[in-house]
């Protein structure tokens, strides 16, 4: 709001008459605003915050006055307090095995995410400059792309483990097979939505391919790029959960697992809210991230 | 006299699914230096289409663009185009999206900050000094657009091509940077092809106007010498004799072709 207040008024420059003079800027005065401006930020603030707060507690007091009869099957948010208190107020103990706080099954899970998403980052992008750019790549590829992405993470488990027969390499499979095709997907529309003007001024230039990619191309598709590679985490950060759970071992999929089969059900529902908090970290990481990579034009 | 820039029986024709169509047939035109040439026409009779032949955008299928005694073949910064939508890369700032024709350009012949110099100059000459570190998406359609022609001039063409570069701006600013134009082409003395559908903005700019007749296989139908005095100012203009007959000529012109179009 303040930039309004401050811009230079384009008038004088856009008016300006056959005298070759340089026009002048004049800046409006920029109104007394600092403390209102103090006041409306905290203002926004609040209002953003406020109504998310109130709507949680009113969720909490309906869930507690539903659950709170002692032969409720599911607990009430008292009931997981009590049942799951170290798992909340402490994420990082560890005592060996399963039996670790909830940071470091999902900081498990999470480098699992890095290696198999970065992999299918890189690969994705590759794939799709290609596919997006050679009218045969695309022909060739894309009906089998089309296919192929809409097989769903846990069905190329049993192939994976049958590949791999260990779960680590499995699991950083599927999250790479599941990640890769709103990458590519992505990337071969923005590669092939180039506006032309934009590849003519770079033939004015005379810029070479290699210039021409990455002065034009590449900048041009970065913000489609980033919002595959938003789908590609979100979607990596849902396979890893699903199959940790099938696959054992460690991890904050195998956690949930493995507190139902002991039924303790708090602990499932803290581990979820984990999973929920993490998996929109990872979202808006990977949005800032295009922010900052395509200089603004990406969403955030 | 050899011109200096010289269209040379130019024919362009697409083809689509097996349909060929002629665009234009037999396309001769000569330029000479610091000559300022507007080109007018219908819209679809393919002045565009000759305006990219001369930038190298589009091979003809017969003839030869000869510019400075040079074959023209492909694209290049000698001809410079200021698109009609003015094409600045959004992920740029007005000073780097010029900064980027000027270090492909003068990479080899000048120095950092030489380079630097030369693209605060170019955005001067235009007016846009003060927007240099904007990005094309905070500034307005006719200062995108001084911003395309600064990025053109700072190429240092031996012609400056104009794709209807007004076009698509509201009537004061584009009266604005006809201003501009003018002025930068009595001070510099480029050679300036530009295509336009605006009769008043051809006569008030041009040395000569090429009419085209209409499509399909388009060609120069008459070419008009504007014979008044520079700097032409747009509200004498209104009540002078010769302006209002070049203006009844042009549009004759127009309407007759119409009218044939139509029947």
């Amino acid at each position: 709001m303040p930039a309004v207040a401050v811009k230079p008024n384009p008038a004088p420059a856009e008016i300006a008459g056959p005298a070759p003079s340089p026009s002048k800027i004049v800046r409006l005065p920029r109104p007394r605003r600092a403390s209102v401006g103090l006041m409306e930020a905290i203002g926004s603030i609040l209002g953003n915050v406020i109504p998310p707060l109130l709507l949680i507690l009113l969720v909490s007091f309906i869930w507690q006055s539903l659950c709170s009869d002692p032969t409720s099957l599911f607990p009430s948010p008292a009931t997981i307090w009590t049942e799951s208190r170290e798992l909340i107020v402490n994420p990082f103990f560890d005592r060996g095995g399963v039996d670790r706080g909830l940071f470091w099954h999902v900081t498990t899970s999470l480098s699992r995410v890095a290696v198999g998403f970065t992999a299918a980052a890189f690969v994705g992008v590759f794939l799709g400059v290609w596919v997006g750019a050679s009218k045969w790549a695309q022909r060739a590829f894309d009906p089998i792309f089309q296919v192929l992405r809409t097989v769903p993470p846990l069905a190329w488990l049993p192939i994976s483990l049958a590949m791999f027969r260990e779960a680590q390499p499995s699991a950083l499979f599927v999250i790479f097979i599941t990640a890769i095709w709103p990458v590519i997907i992505n990337t071969a529309v923005g590669i092939r939505n180039l506006p032309q003007d934009y590849l003519n001024v770079g033939r004015v230039l005379r810029l070479s391919p290699p210039e021409m990619f990455f002065r034009i191309m590449a900048p041009a598709a970065t913000p489609y790029i980033f919002t595959g590679l938003r789908i590609g985490i979100g979607m990596s950060w849902l396979a890893i959960v699903a199959s940790e759970m099938l696959l054992g071992g460690v991890g904050i999929g195998f956690f949930i697992w493995d507190q139902y089969n002991a039924s303790r059900i708090s602990d499932i529902i803290v581990a979820l809210i984990w999973v929920g908090l993490v998996g929109y970290a990872l979202d808006r990481f990977v949005a800032l991230l295009g922010h900052f990579a395509s200089r603004g034009s990406a969403q955030s | 006299m050899s011109s200096y820039l010289s269209i040379e029986k130019i024919g362009v024709a697409f083809q689509k699914k097996g349909v060929t169509s002629e665009v234009l047939r037999n396309v001769s035109l000569s330029i000479d230096r610091g000559e300022y040439v507007s080109i007018i026409g219908h819209s679809g009779c393919g002045k565009s289409t000759l305006l990219n032949v001369v930038g190298g955008l589009l091979e003809p299928v017969a003839g030869a663009v000869i510019l400075d005694r040079k074959g023209v073949s492909g694209p290049g910064p000698e001809r410079a185009i200021v698109f009609q939508n003015h094409s600045l890369l959004p992920w740029l700032t007005c000073y780097e999206n010029v900064k980027l024709a000027v270090d492909k350009v003068f990479g080899s012949t000048k120095s950092a900050a030489e380079r630097r110099d030369w693209v605060m100059h170019n955005l001067q000459l235009v007016q846009m000094a003060h927007a240099a570190a904007k990005k094309p998406s905070e500034i307005s359609g006719g200062m995108k657009q001084r911003i395309g022609i600064a990025r053109a001039l700072a190429m240092e063409p031996k012609v400056l091509l104009l794709d209807e570069p007004f076009g698509a701006l509201d009537a004061l600013t584009r009266a604005s940077l006809q201003d501009v134009v003018a002025d930068i082409h009595a001070r510099i003395g480029a050679t300036v092809m530009m295509i336009t559908h605006d009769v008043d903005e051809a006569i008030l700019l041009s040395d000569r106007i090429v009419m085209m007749t209409n499509g399909p296989a388009a060609g120069i139908g008459e070419i008009l010498s504007v014979d008044l005095p520079r700097p032409r100012n747009r509200l004498a203009m209104a009540d002078d004799q010769r302006y209002n007959q070049y203006r009844h000529l042009v549009l004759e012109f127009l309407h007759a072709g119409r009218a044939a179009r139509a029947a």
